[in-house]
């Protein structure tokens, strides 16, 4: 039930936000992700989103996921 | 999808099974909270690629399957009322109570209603004056914070036919509590992403000081889940109990700030029931005074009945990772996800409905 999905954000009104969820577009409740601008990723779940993704900390992670030790 | 496909890179993943395969010295169990995790576990044949001496336990992180009981038949009493419409997420609908559950109430009339966000069931108590609308407000940390909100904009607009069925918990209190049992041991944790989101890593800092369990909050694409697997080896062989972030792109030491202002607004911490784990102190989320109005349970006081749990359903061990499905002896036979005997089948991500689809 946590589950939580990925969604490029496309609009901003006010709180709400229209996002890309996989190809499929919805409007999003972002009163809890500060500083969000078109074109950032944010984390959807059951219709608000709730932190948005790093994509630089997205990058050092599949970094750091390449590494062979 | 950005954020998802390079998460899941196949040659990747097996370079990370071979790293986990170097720790072979290690026998260990280690738990993965959240049902979400079980699902990608299962899904994406995580089990299968992992060795012998790891061994993962399904935890309490799902919802439906750790509501009360008690809390499942009053929402079965509540629907009840013609004048009520039941809001609720899907899997709520199939749980079988002491007699009955939401779908019979359904079949017998009841207006019970799946929703996706808490927003529809504000949209169905504006489109409904005249009727009650009680939202099943179940989830963790994840979903409190959209329920105050959503609680906030009804008090807001003066909406008046809206209430809400508090049975939310808390996930840190739940793991506290299988450690003191001692039931079973427990080496790691893989903390709950979309939790971890709101609450921040340092919610965890007393499970890896206290009890010296290493904690590692993972992502939920399977590579997220290998390397959090591959992190907490990594800890125990150097004898290190930190919690550790795998899944930083979203989450941070202190969490949501806004998110946690929301449940403080709105909610207080209760001692609460859990299935399987019977009381826990501190470890749910009530109304506080202010938003009484909203309290399904005040404005419906619903007759206490004796409520049952089927003896045979072990759903409550295998929530605490103590038995596997397969150890119950109507699992399968008995028991299938079309005609479930417990809520660990009826959860899309309870642990007997995963070992069921991809066990
Ligand atoms: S298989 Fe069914 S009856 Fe057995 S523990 Fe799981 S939900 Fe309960």
């Amino acid at each position: 039930m946590c589950l939580a999905i990925p969604a490029k954000i496309l609009k901003i009104e006010d709180n709400l936000a229209q996002v890309d969820m996989a190809g499929v577009k919805r409007q999003a409740d972002i009163r809890m992700v500060s500083n969000v601008r078109v074109g950032e990723y944010i984390l959807i779940h059951a219709g608000f989103a709730i932190e948005k993704i790093g994509e630089k900390d997205a990058e050092e992670t599949l970094q750091l996921l390449r590494e062979i030790i | 999808m950005k954020f998802v496909d390079e998460f899941r890179d196949r040659a990747i993943a097996e370079r990370i099974v071979k790293k986990i395969k170097r720790f072979d010295s290690l026998k260990v169990n280690l738990m993965e909270v959240c049902g979400t995790h079980t699902m990608v576990i299962f899904k994406q044949g995580l089990k299968g690629m992992l060795p012998k001496n790891v061994n993962l336990l399904s935890g309490p992180g799902c919802p439906v399957c750790v509501t009360s009981q008690e809390d499942i038949d009053k929402t079965i009493e509540l629907a009840k009322d013609e004048n009520v419409i039941i809001a609720t997420f899907g899997d709520m609908v199939r749980v079988p109570g002491t007699n009955s559950s939401l779908e019979k109430e359904r079949g017998n009339g009841a207006d019970v209603r799946i929703i996706y966000s808490p927003s529809e069931a504000l949209r169905i108590a504006r489109e409904n004056p005249a009727r009650r609308v009680v939202f099943l407000a179940i989830g963790f940390e994840t979903t409190s914070p959209l329920i105050a909100a959503s609680l906030l904009d009804v008090q807001k607009e003066k909406i008046d036919n809206f209430y809400i069925f508090s049975s939310h918990k808390l996930i840190p209190p739940a793991m506290e509590a299988l450690l003191e049992s001692k039931e079973v041991r427990i080496d790691g944790f893989i903390c709950p992403g979309h939790v971890s989101v709101t609450i921040g890593s340092n919610a965890y800092k007393f499970i890896a000081q206290k009890y010296n369990v290493p904690c590692v909050i993972g992502g939920f694409e399977p590579l997220d889940v290998l390397q959090s697997i591959y992190m907490l080896l990594k800890q125990i062989k150097e004898k290190r109990t930190e919690v550790e972030i795998e899944y930083f792109r979203a989450v941070h030491p202190q969490g949501n700030r806004i998110a946690q202002e929301l449940i403080d607004e709105v909610f207080e911490v209760s001692d609460v029931m859990w299935r399987g784990l019977g009381t826990i102190p501190k470890s749910g989320l009530r109304l506080k005074r202010k938003f009484s109005d909203f309290d399904a349970e005040k404005e419906f006081p619903t007759k206490t009945r004796k409520s049952k749990e089927n003896p045979d359903c072990a759903c409550g061990e295998v929530l605490r990772g103590v038995k596997k499905p397969t150890q119950c002896k109507l699992y399968r036979k008995i028991c299938t996800p079309e005609e479930p005997y417990g809520p660990c089948m009826v959860s899309s991500e309870g642990t007997c409905a995963a070992y069921y689809k991809y066990g």
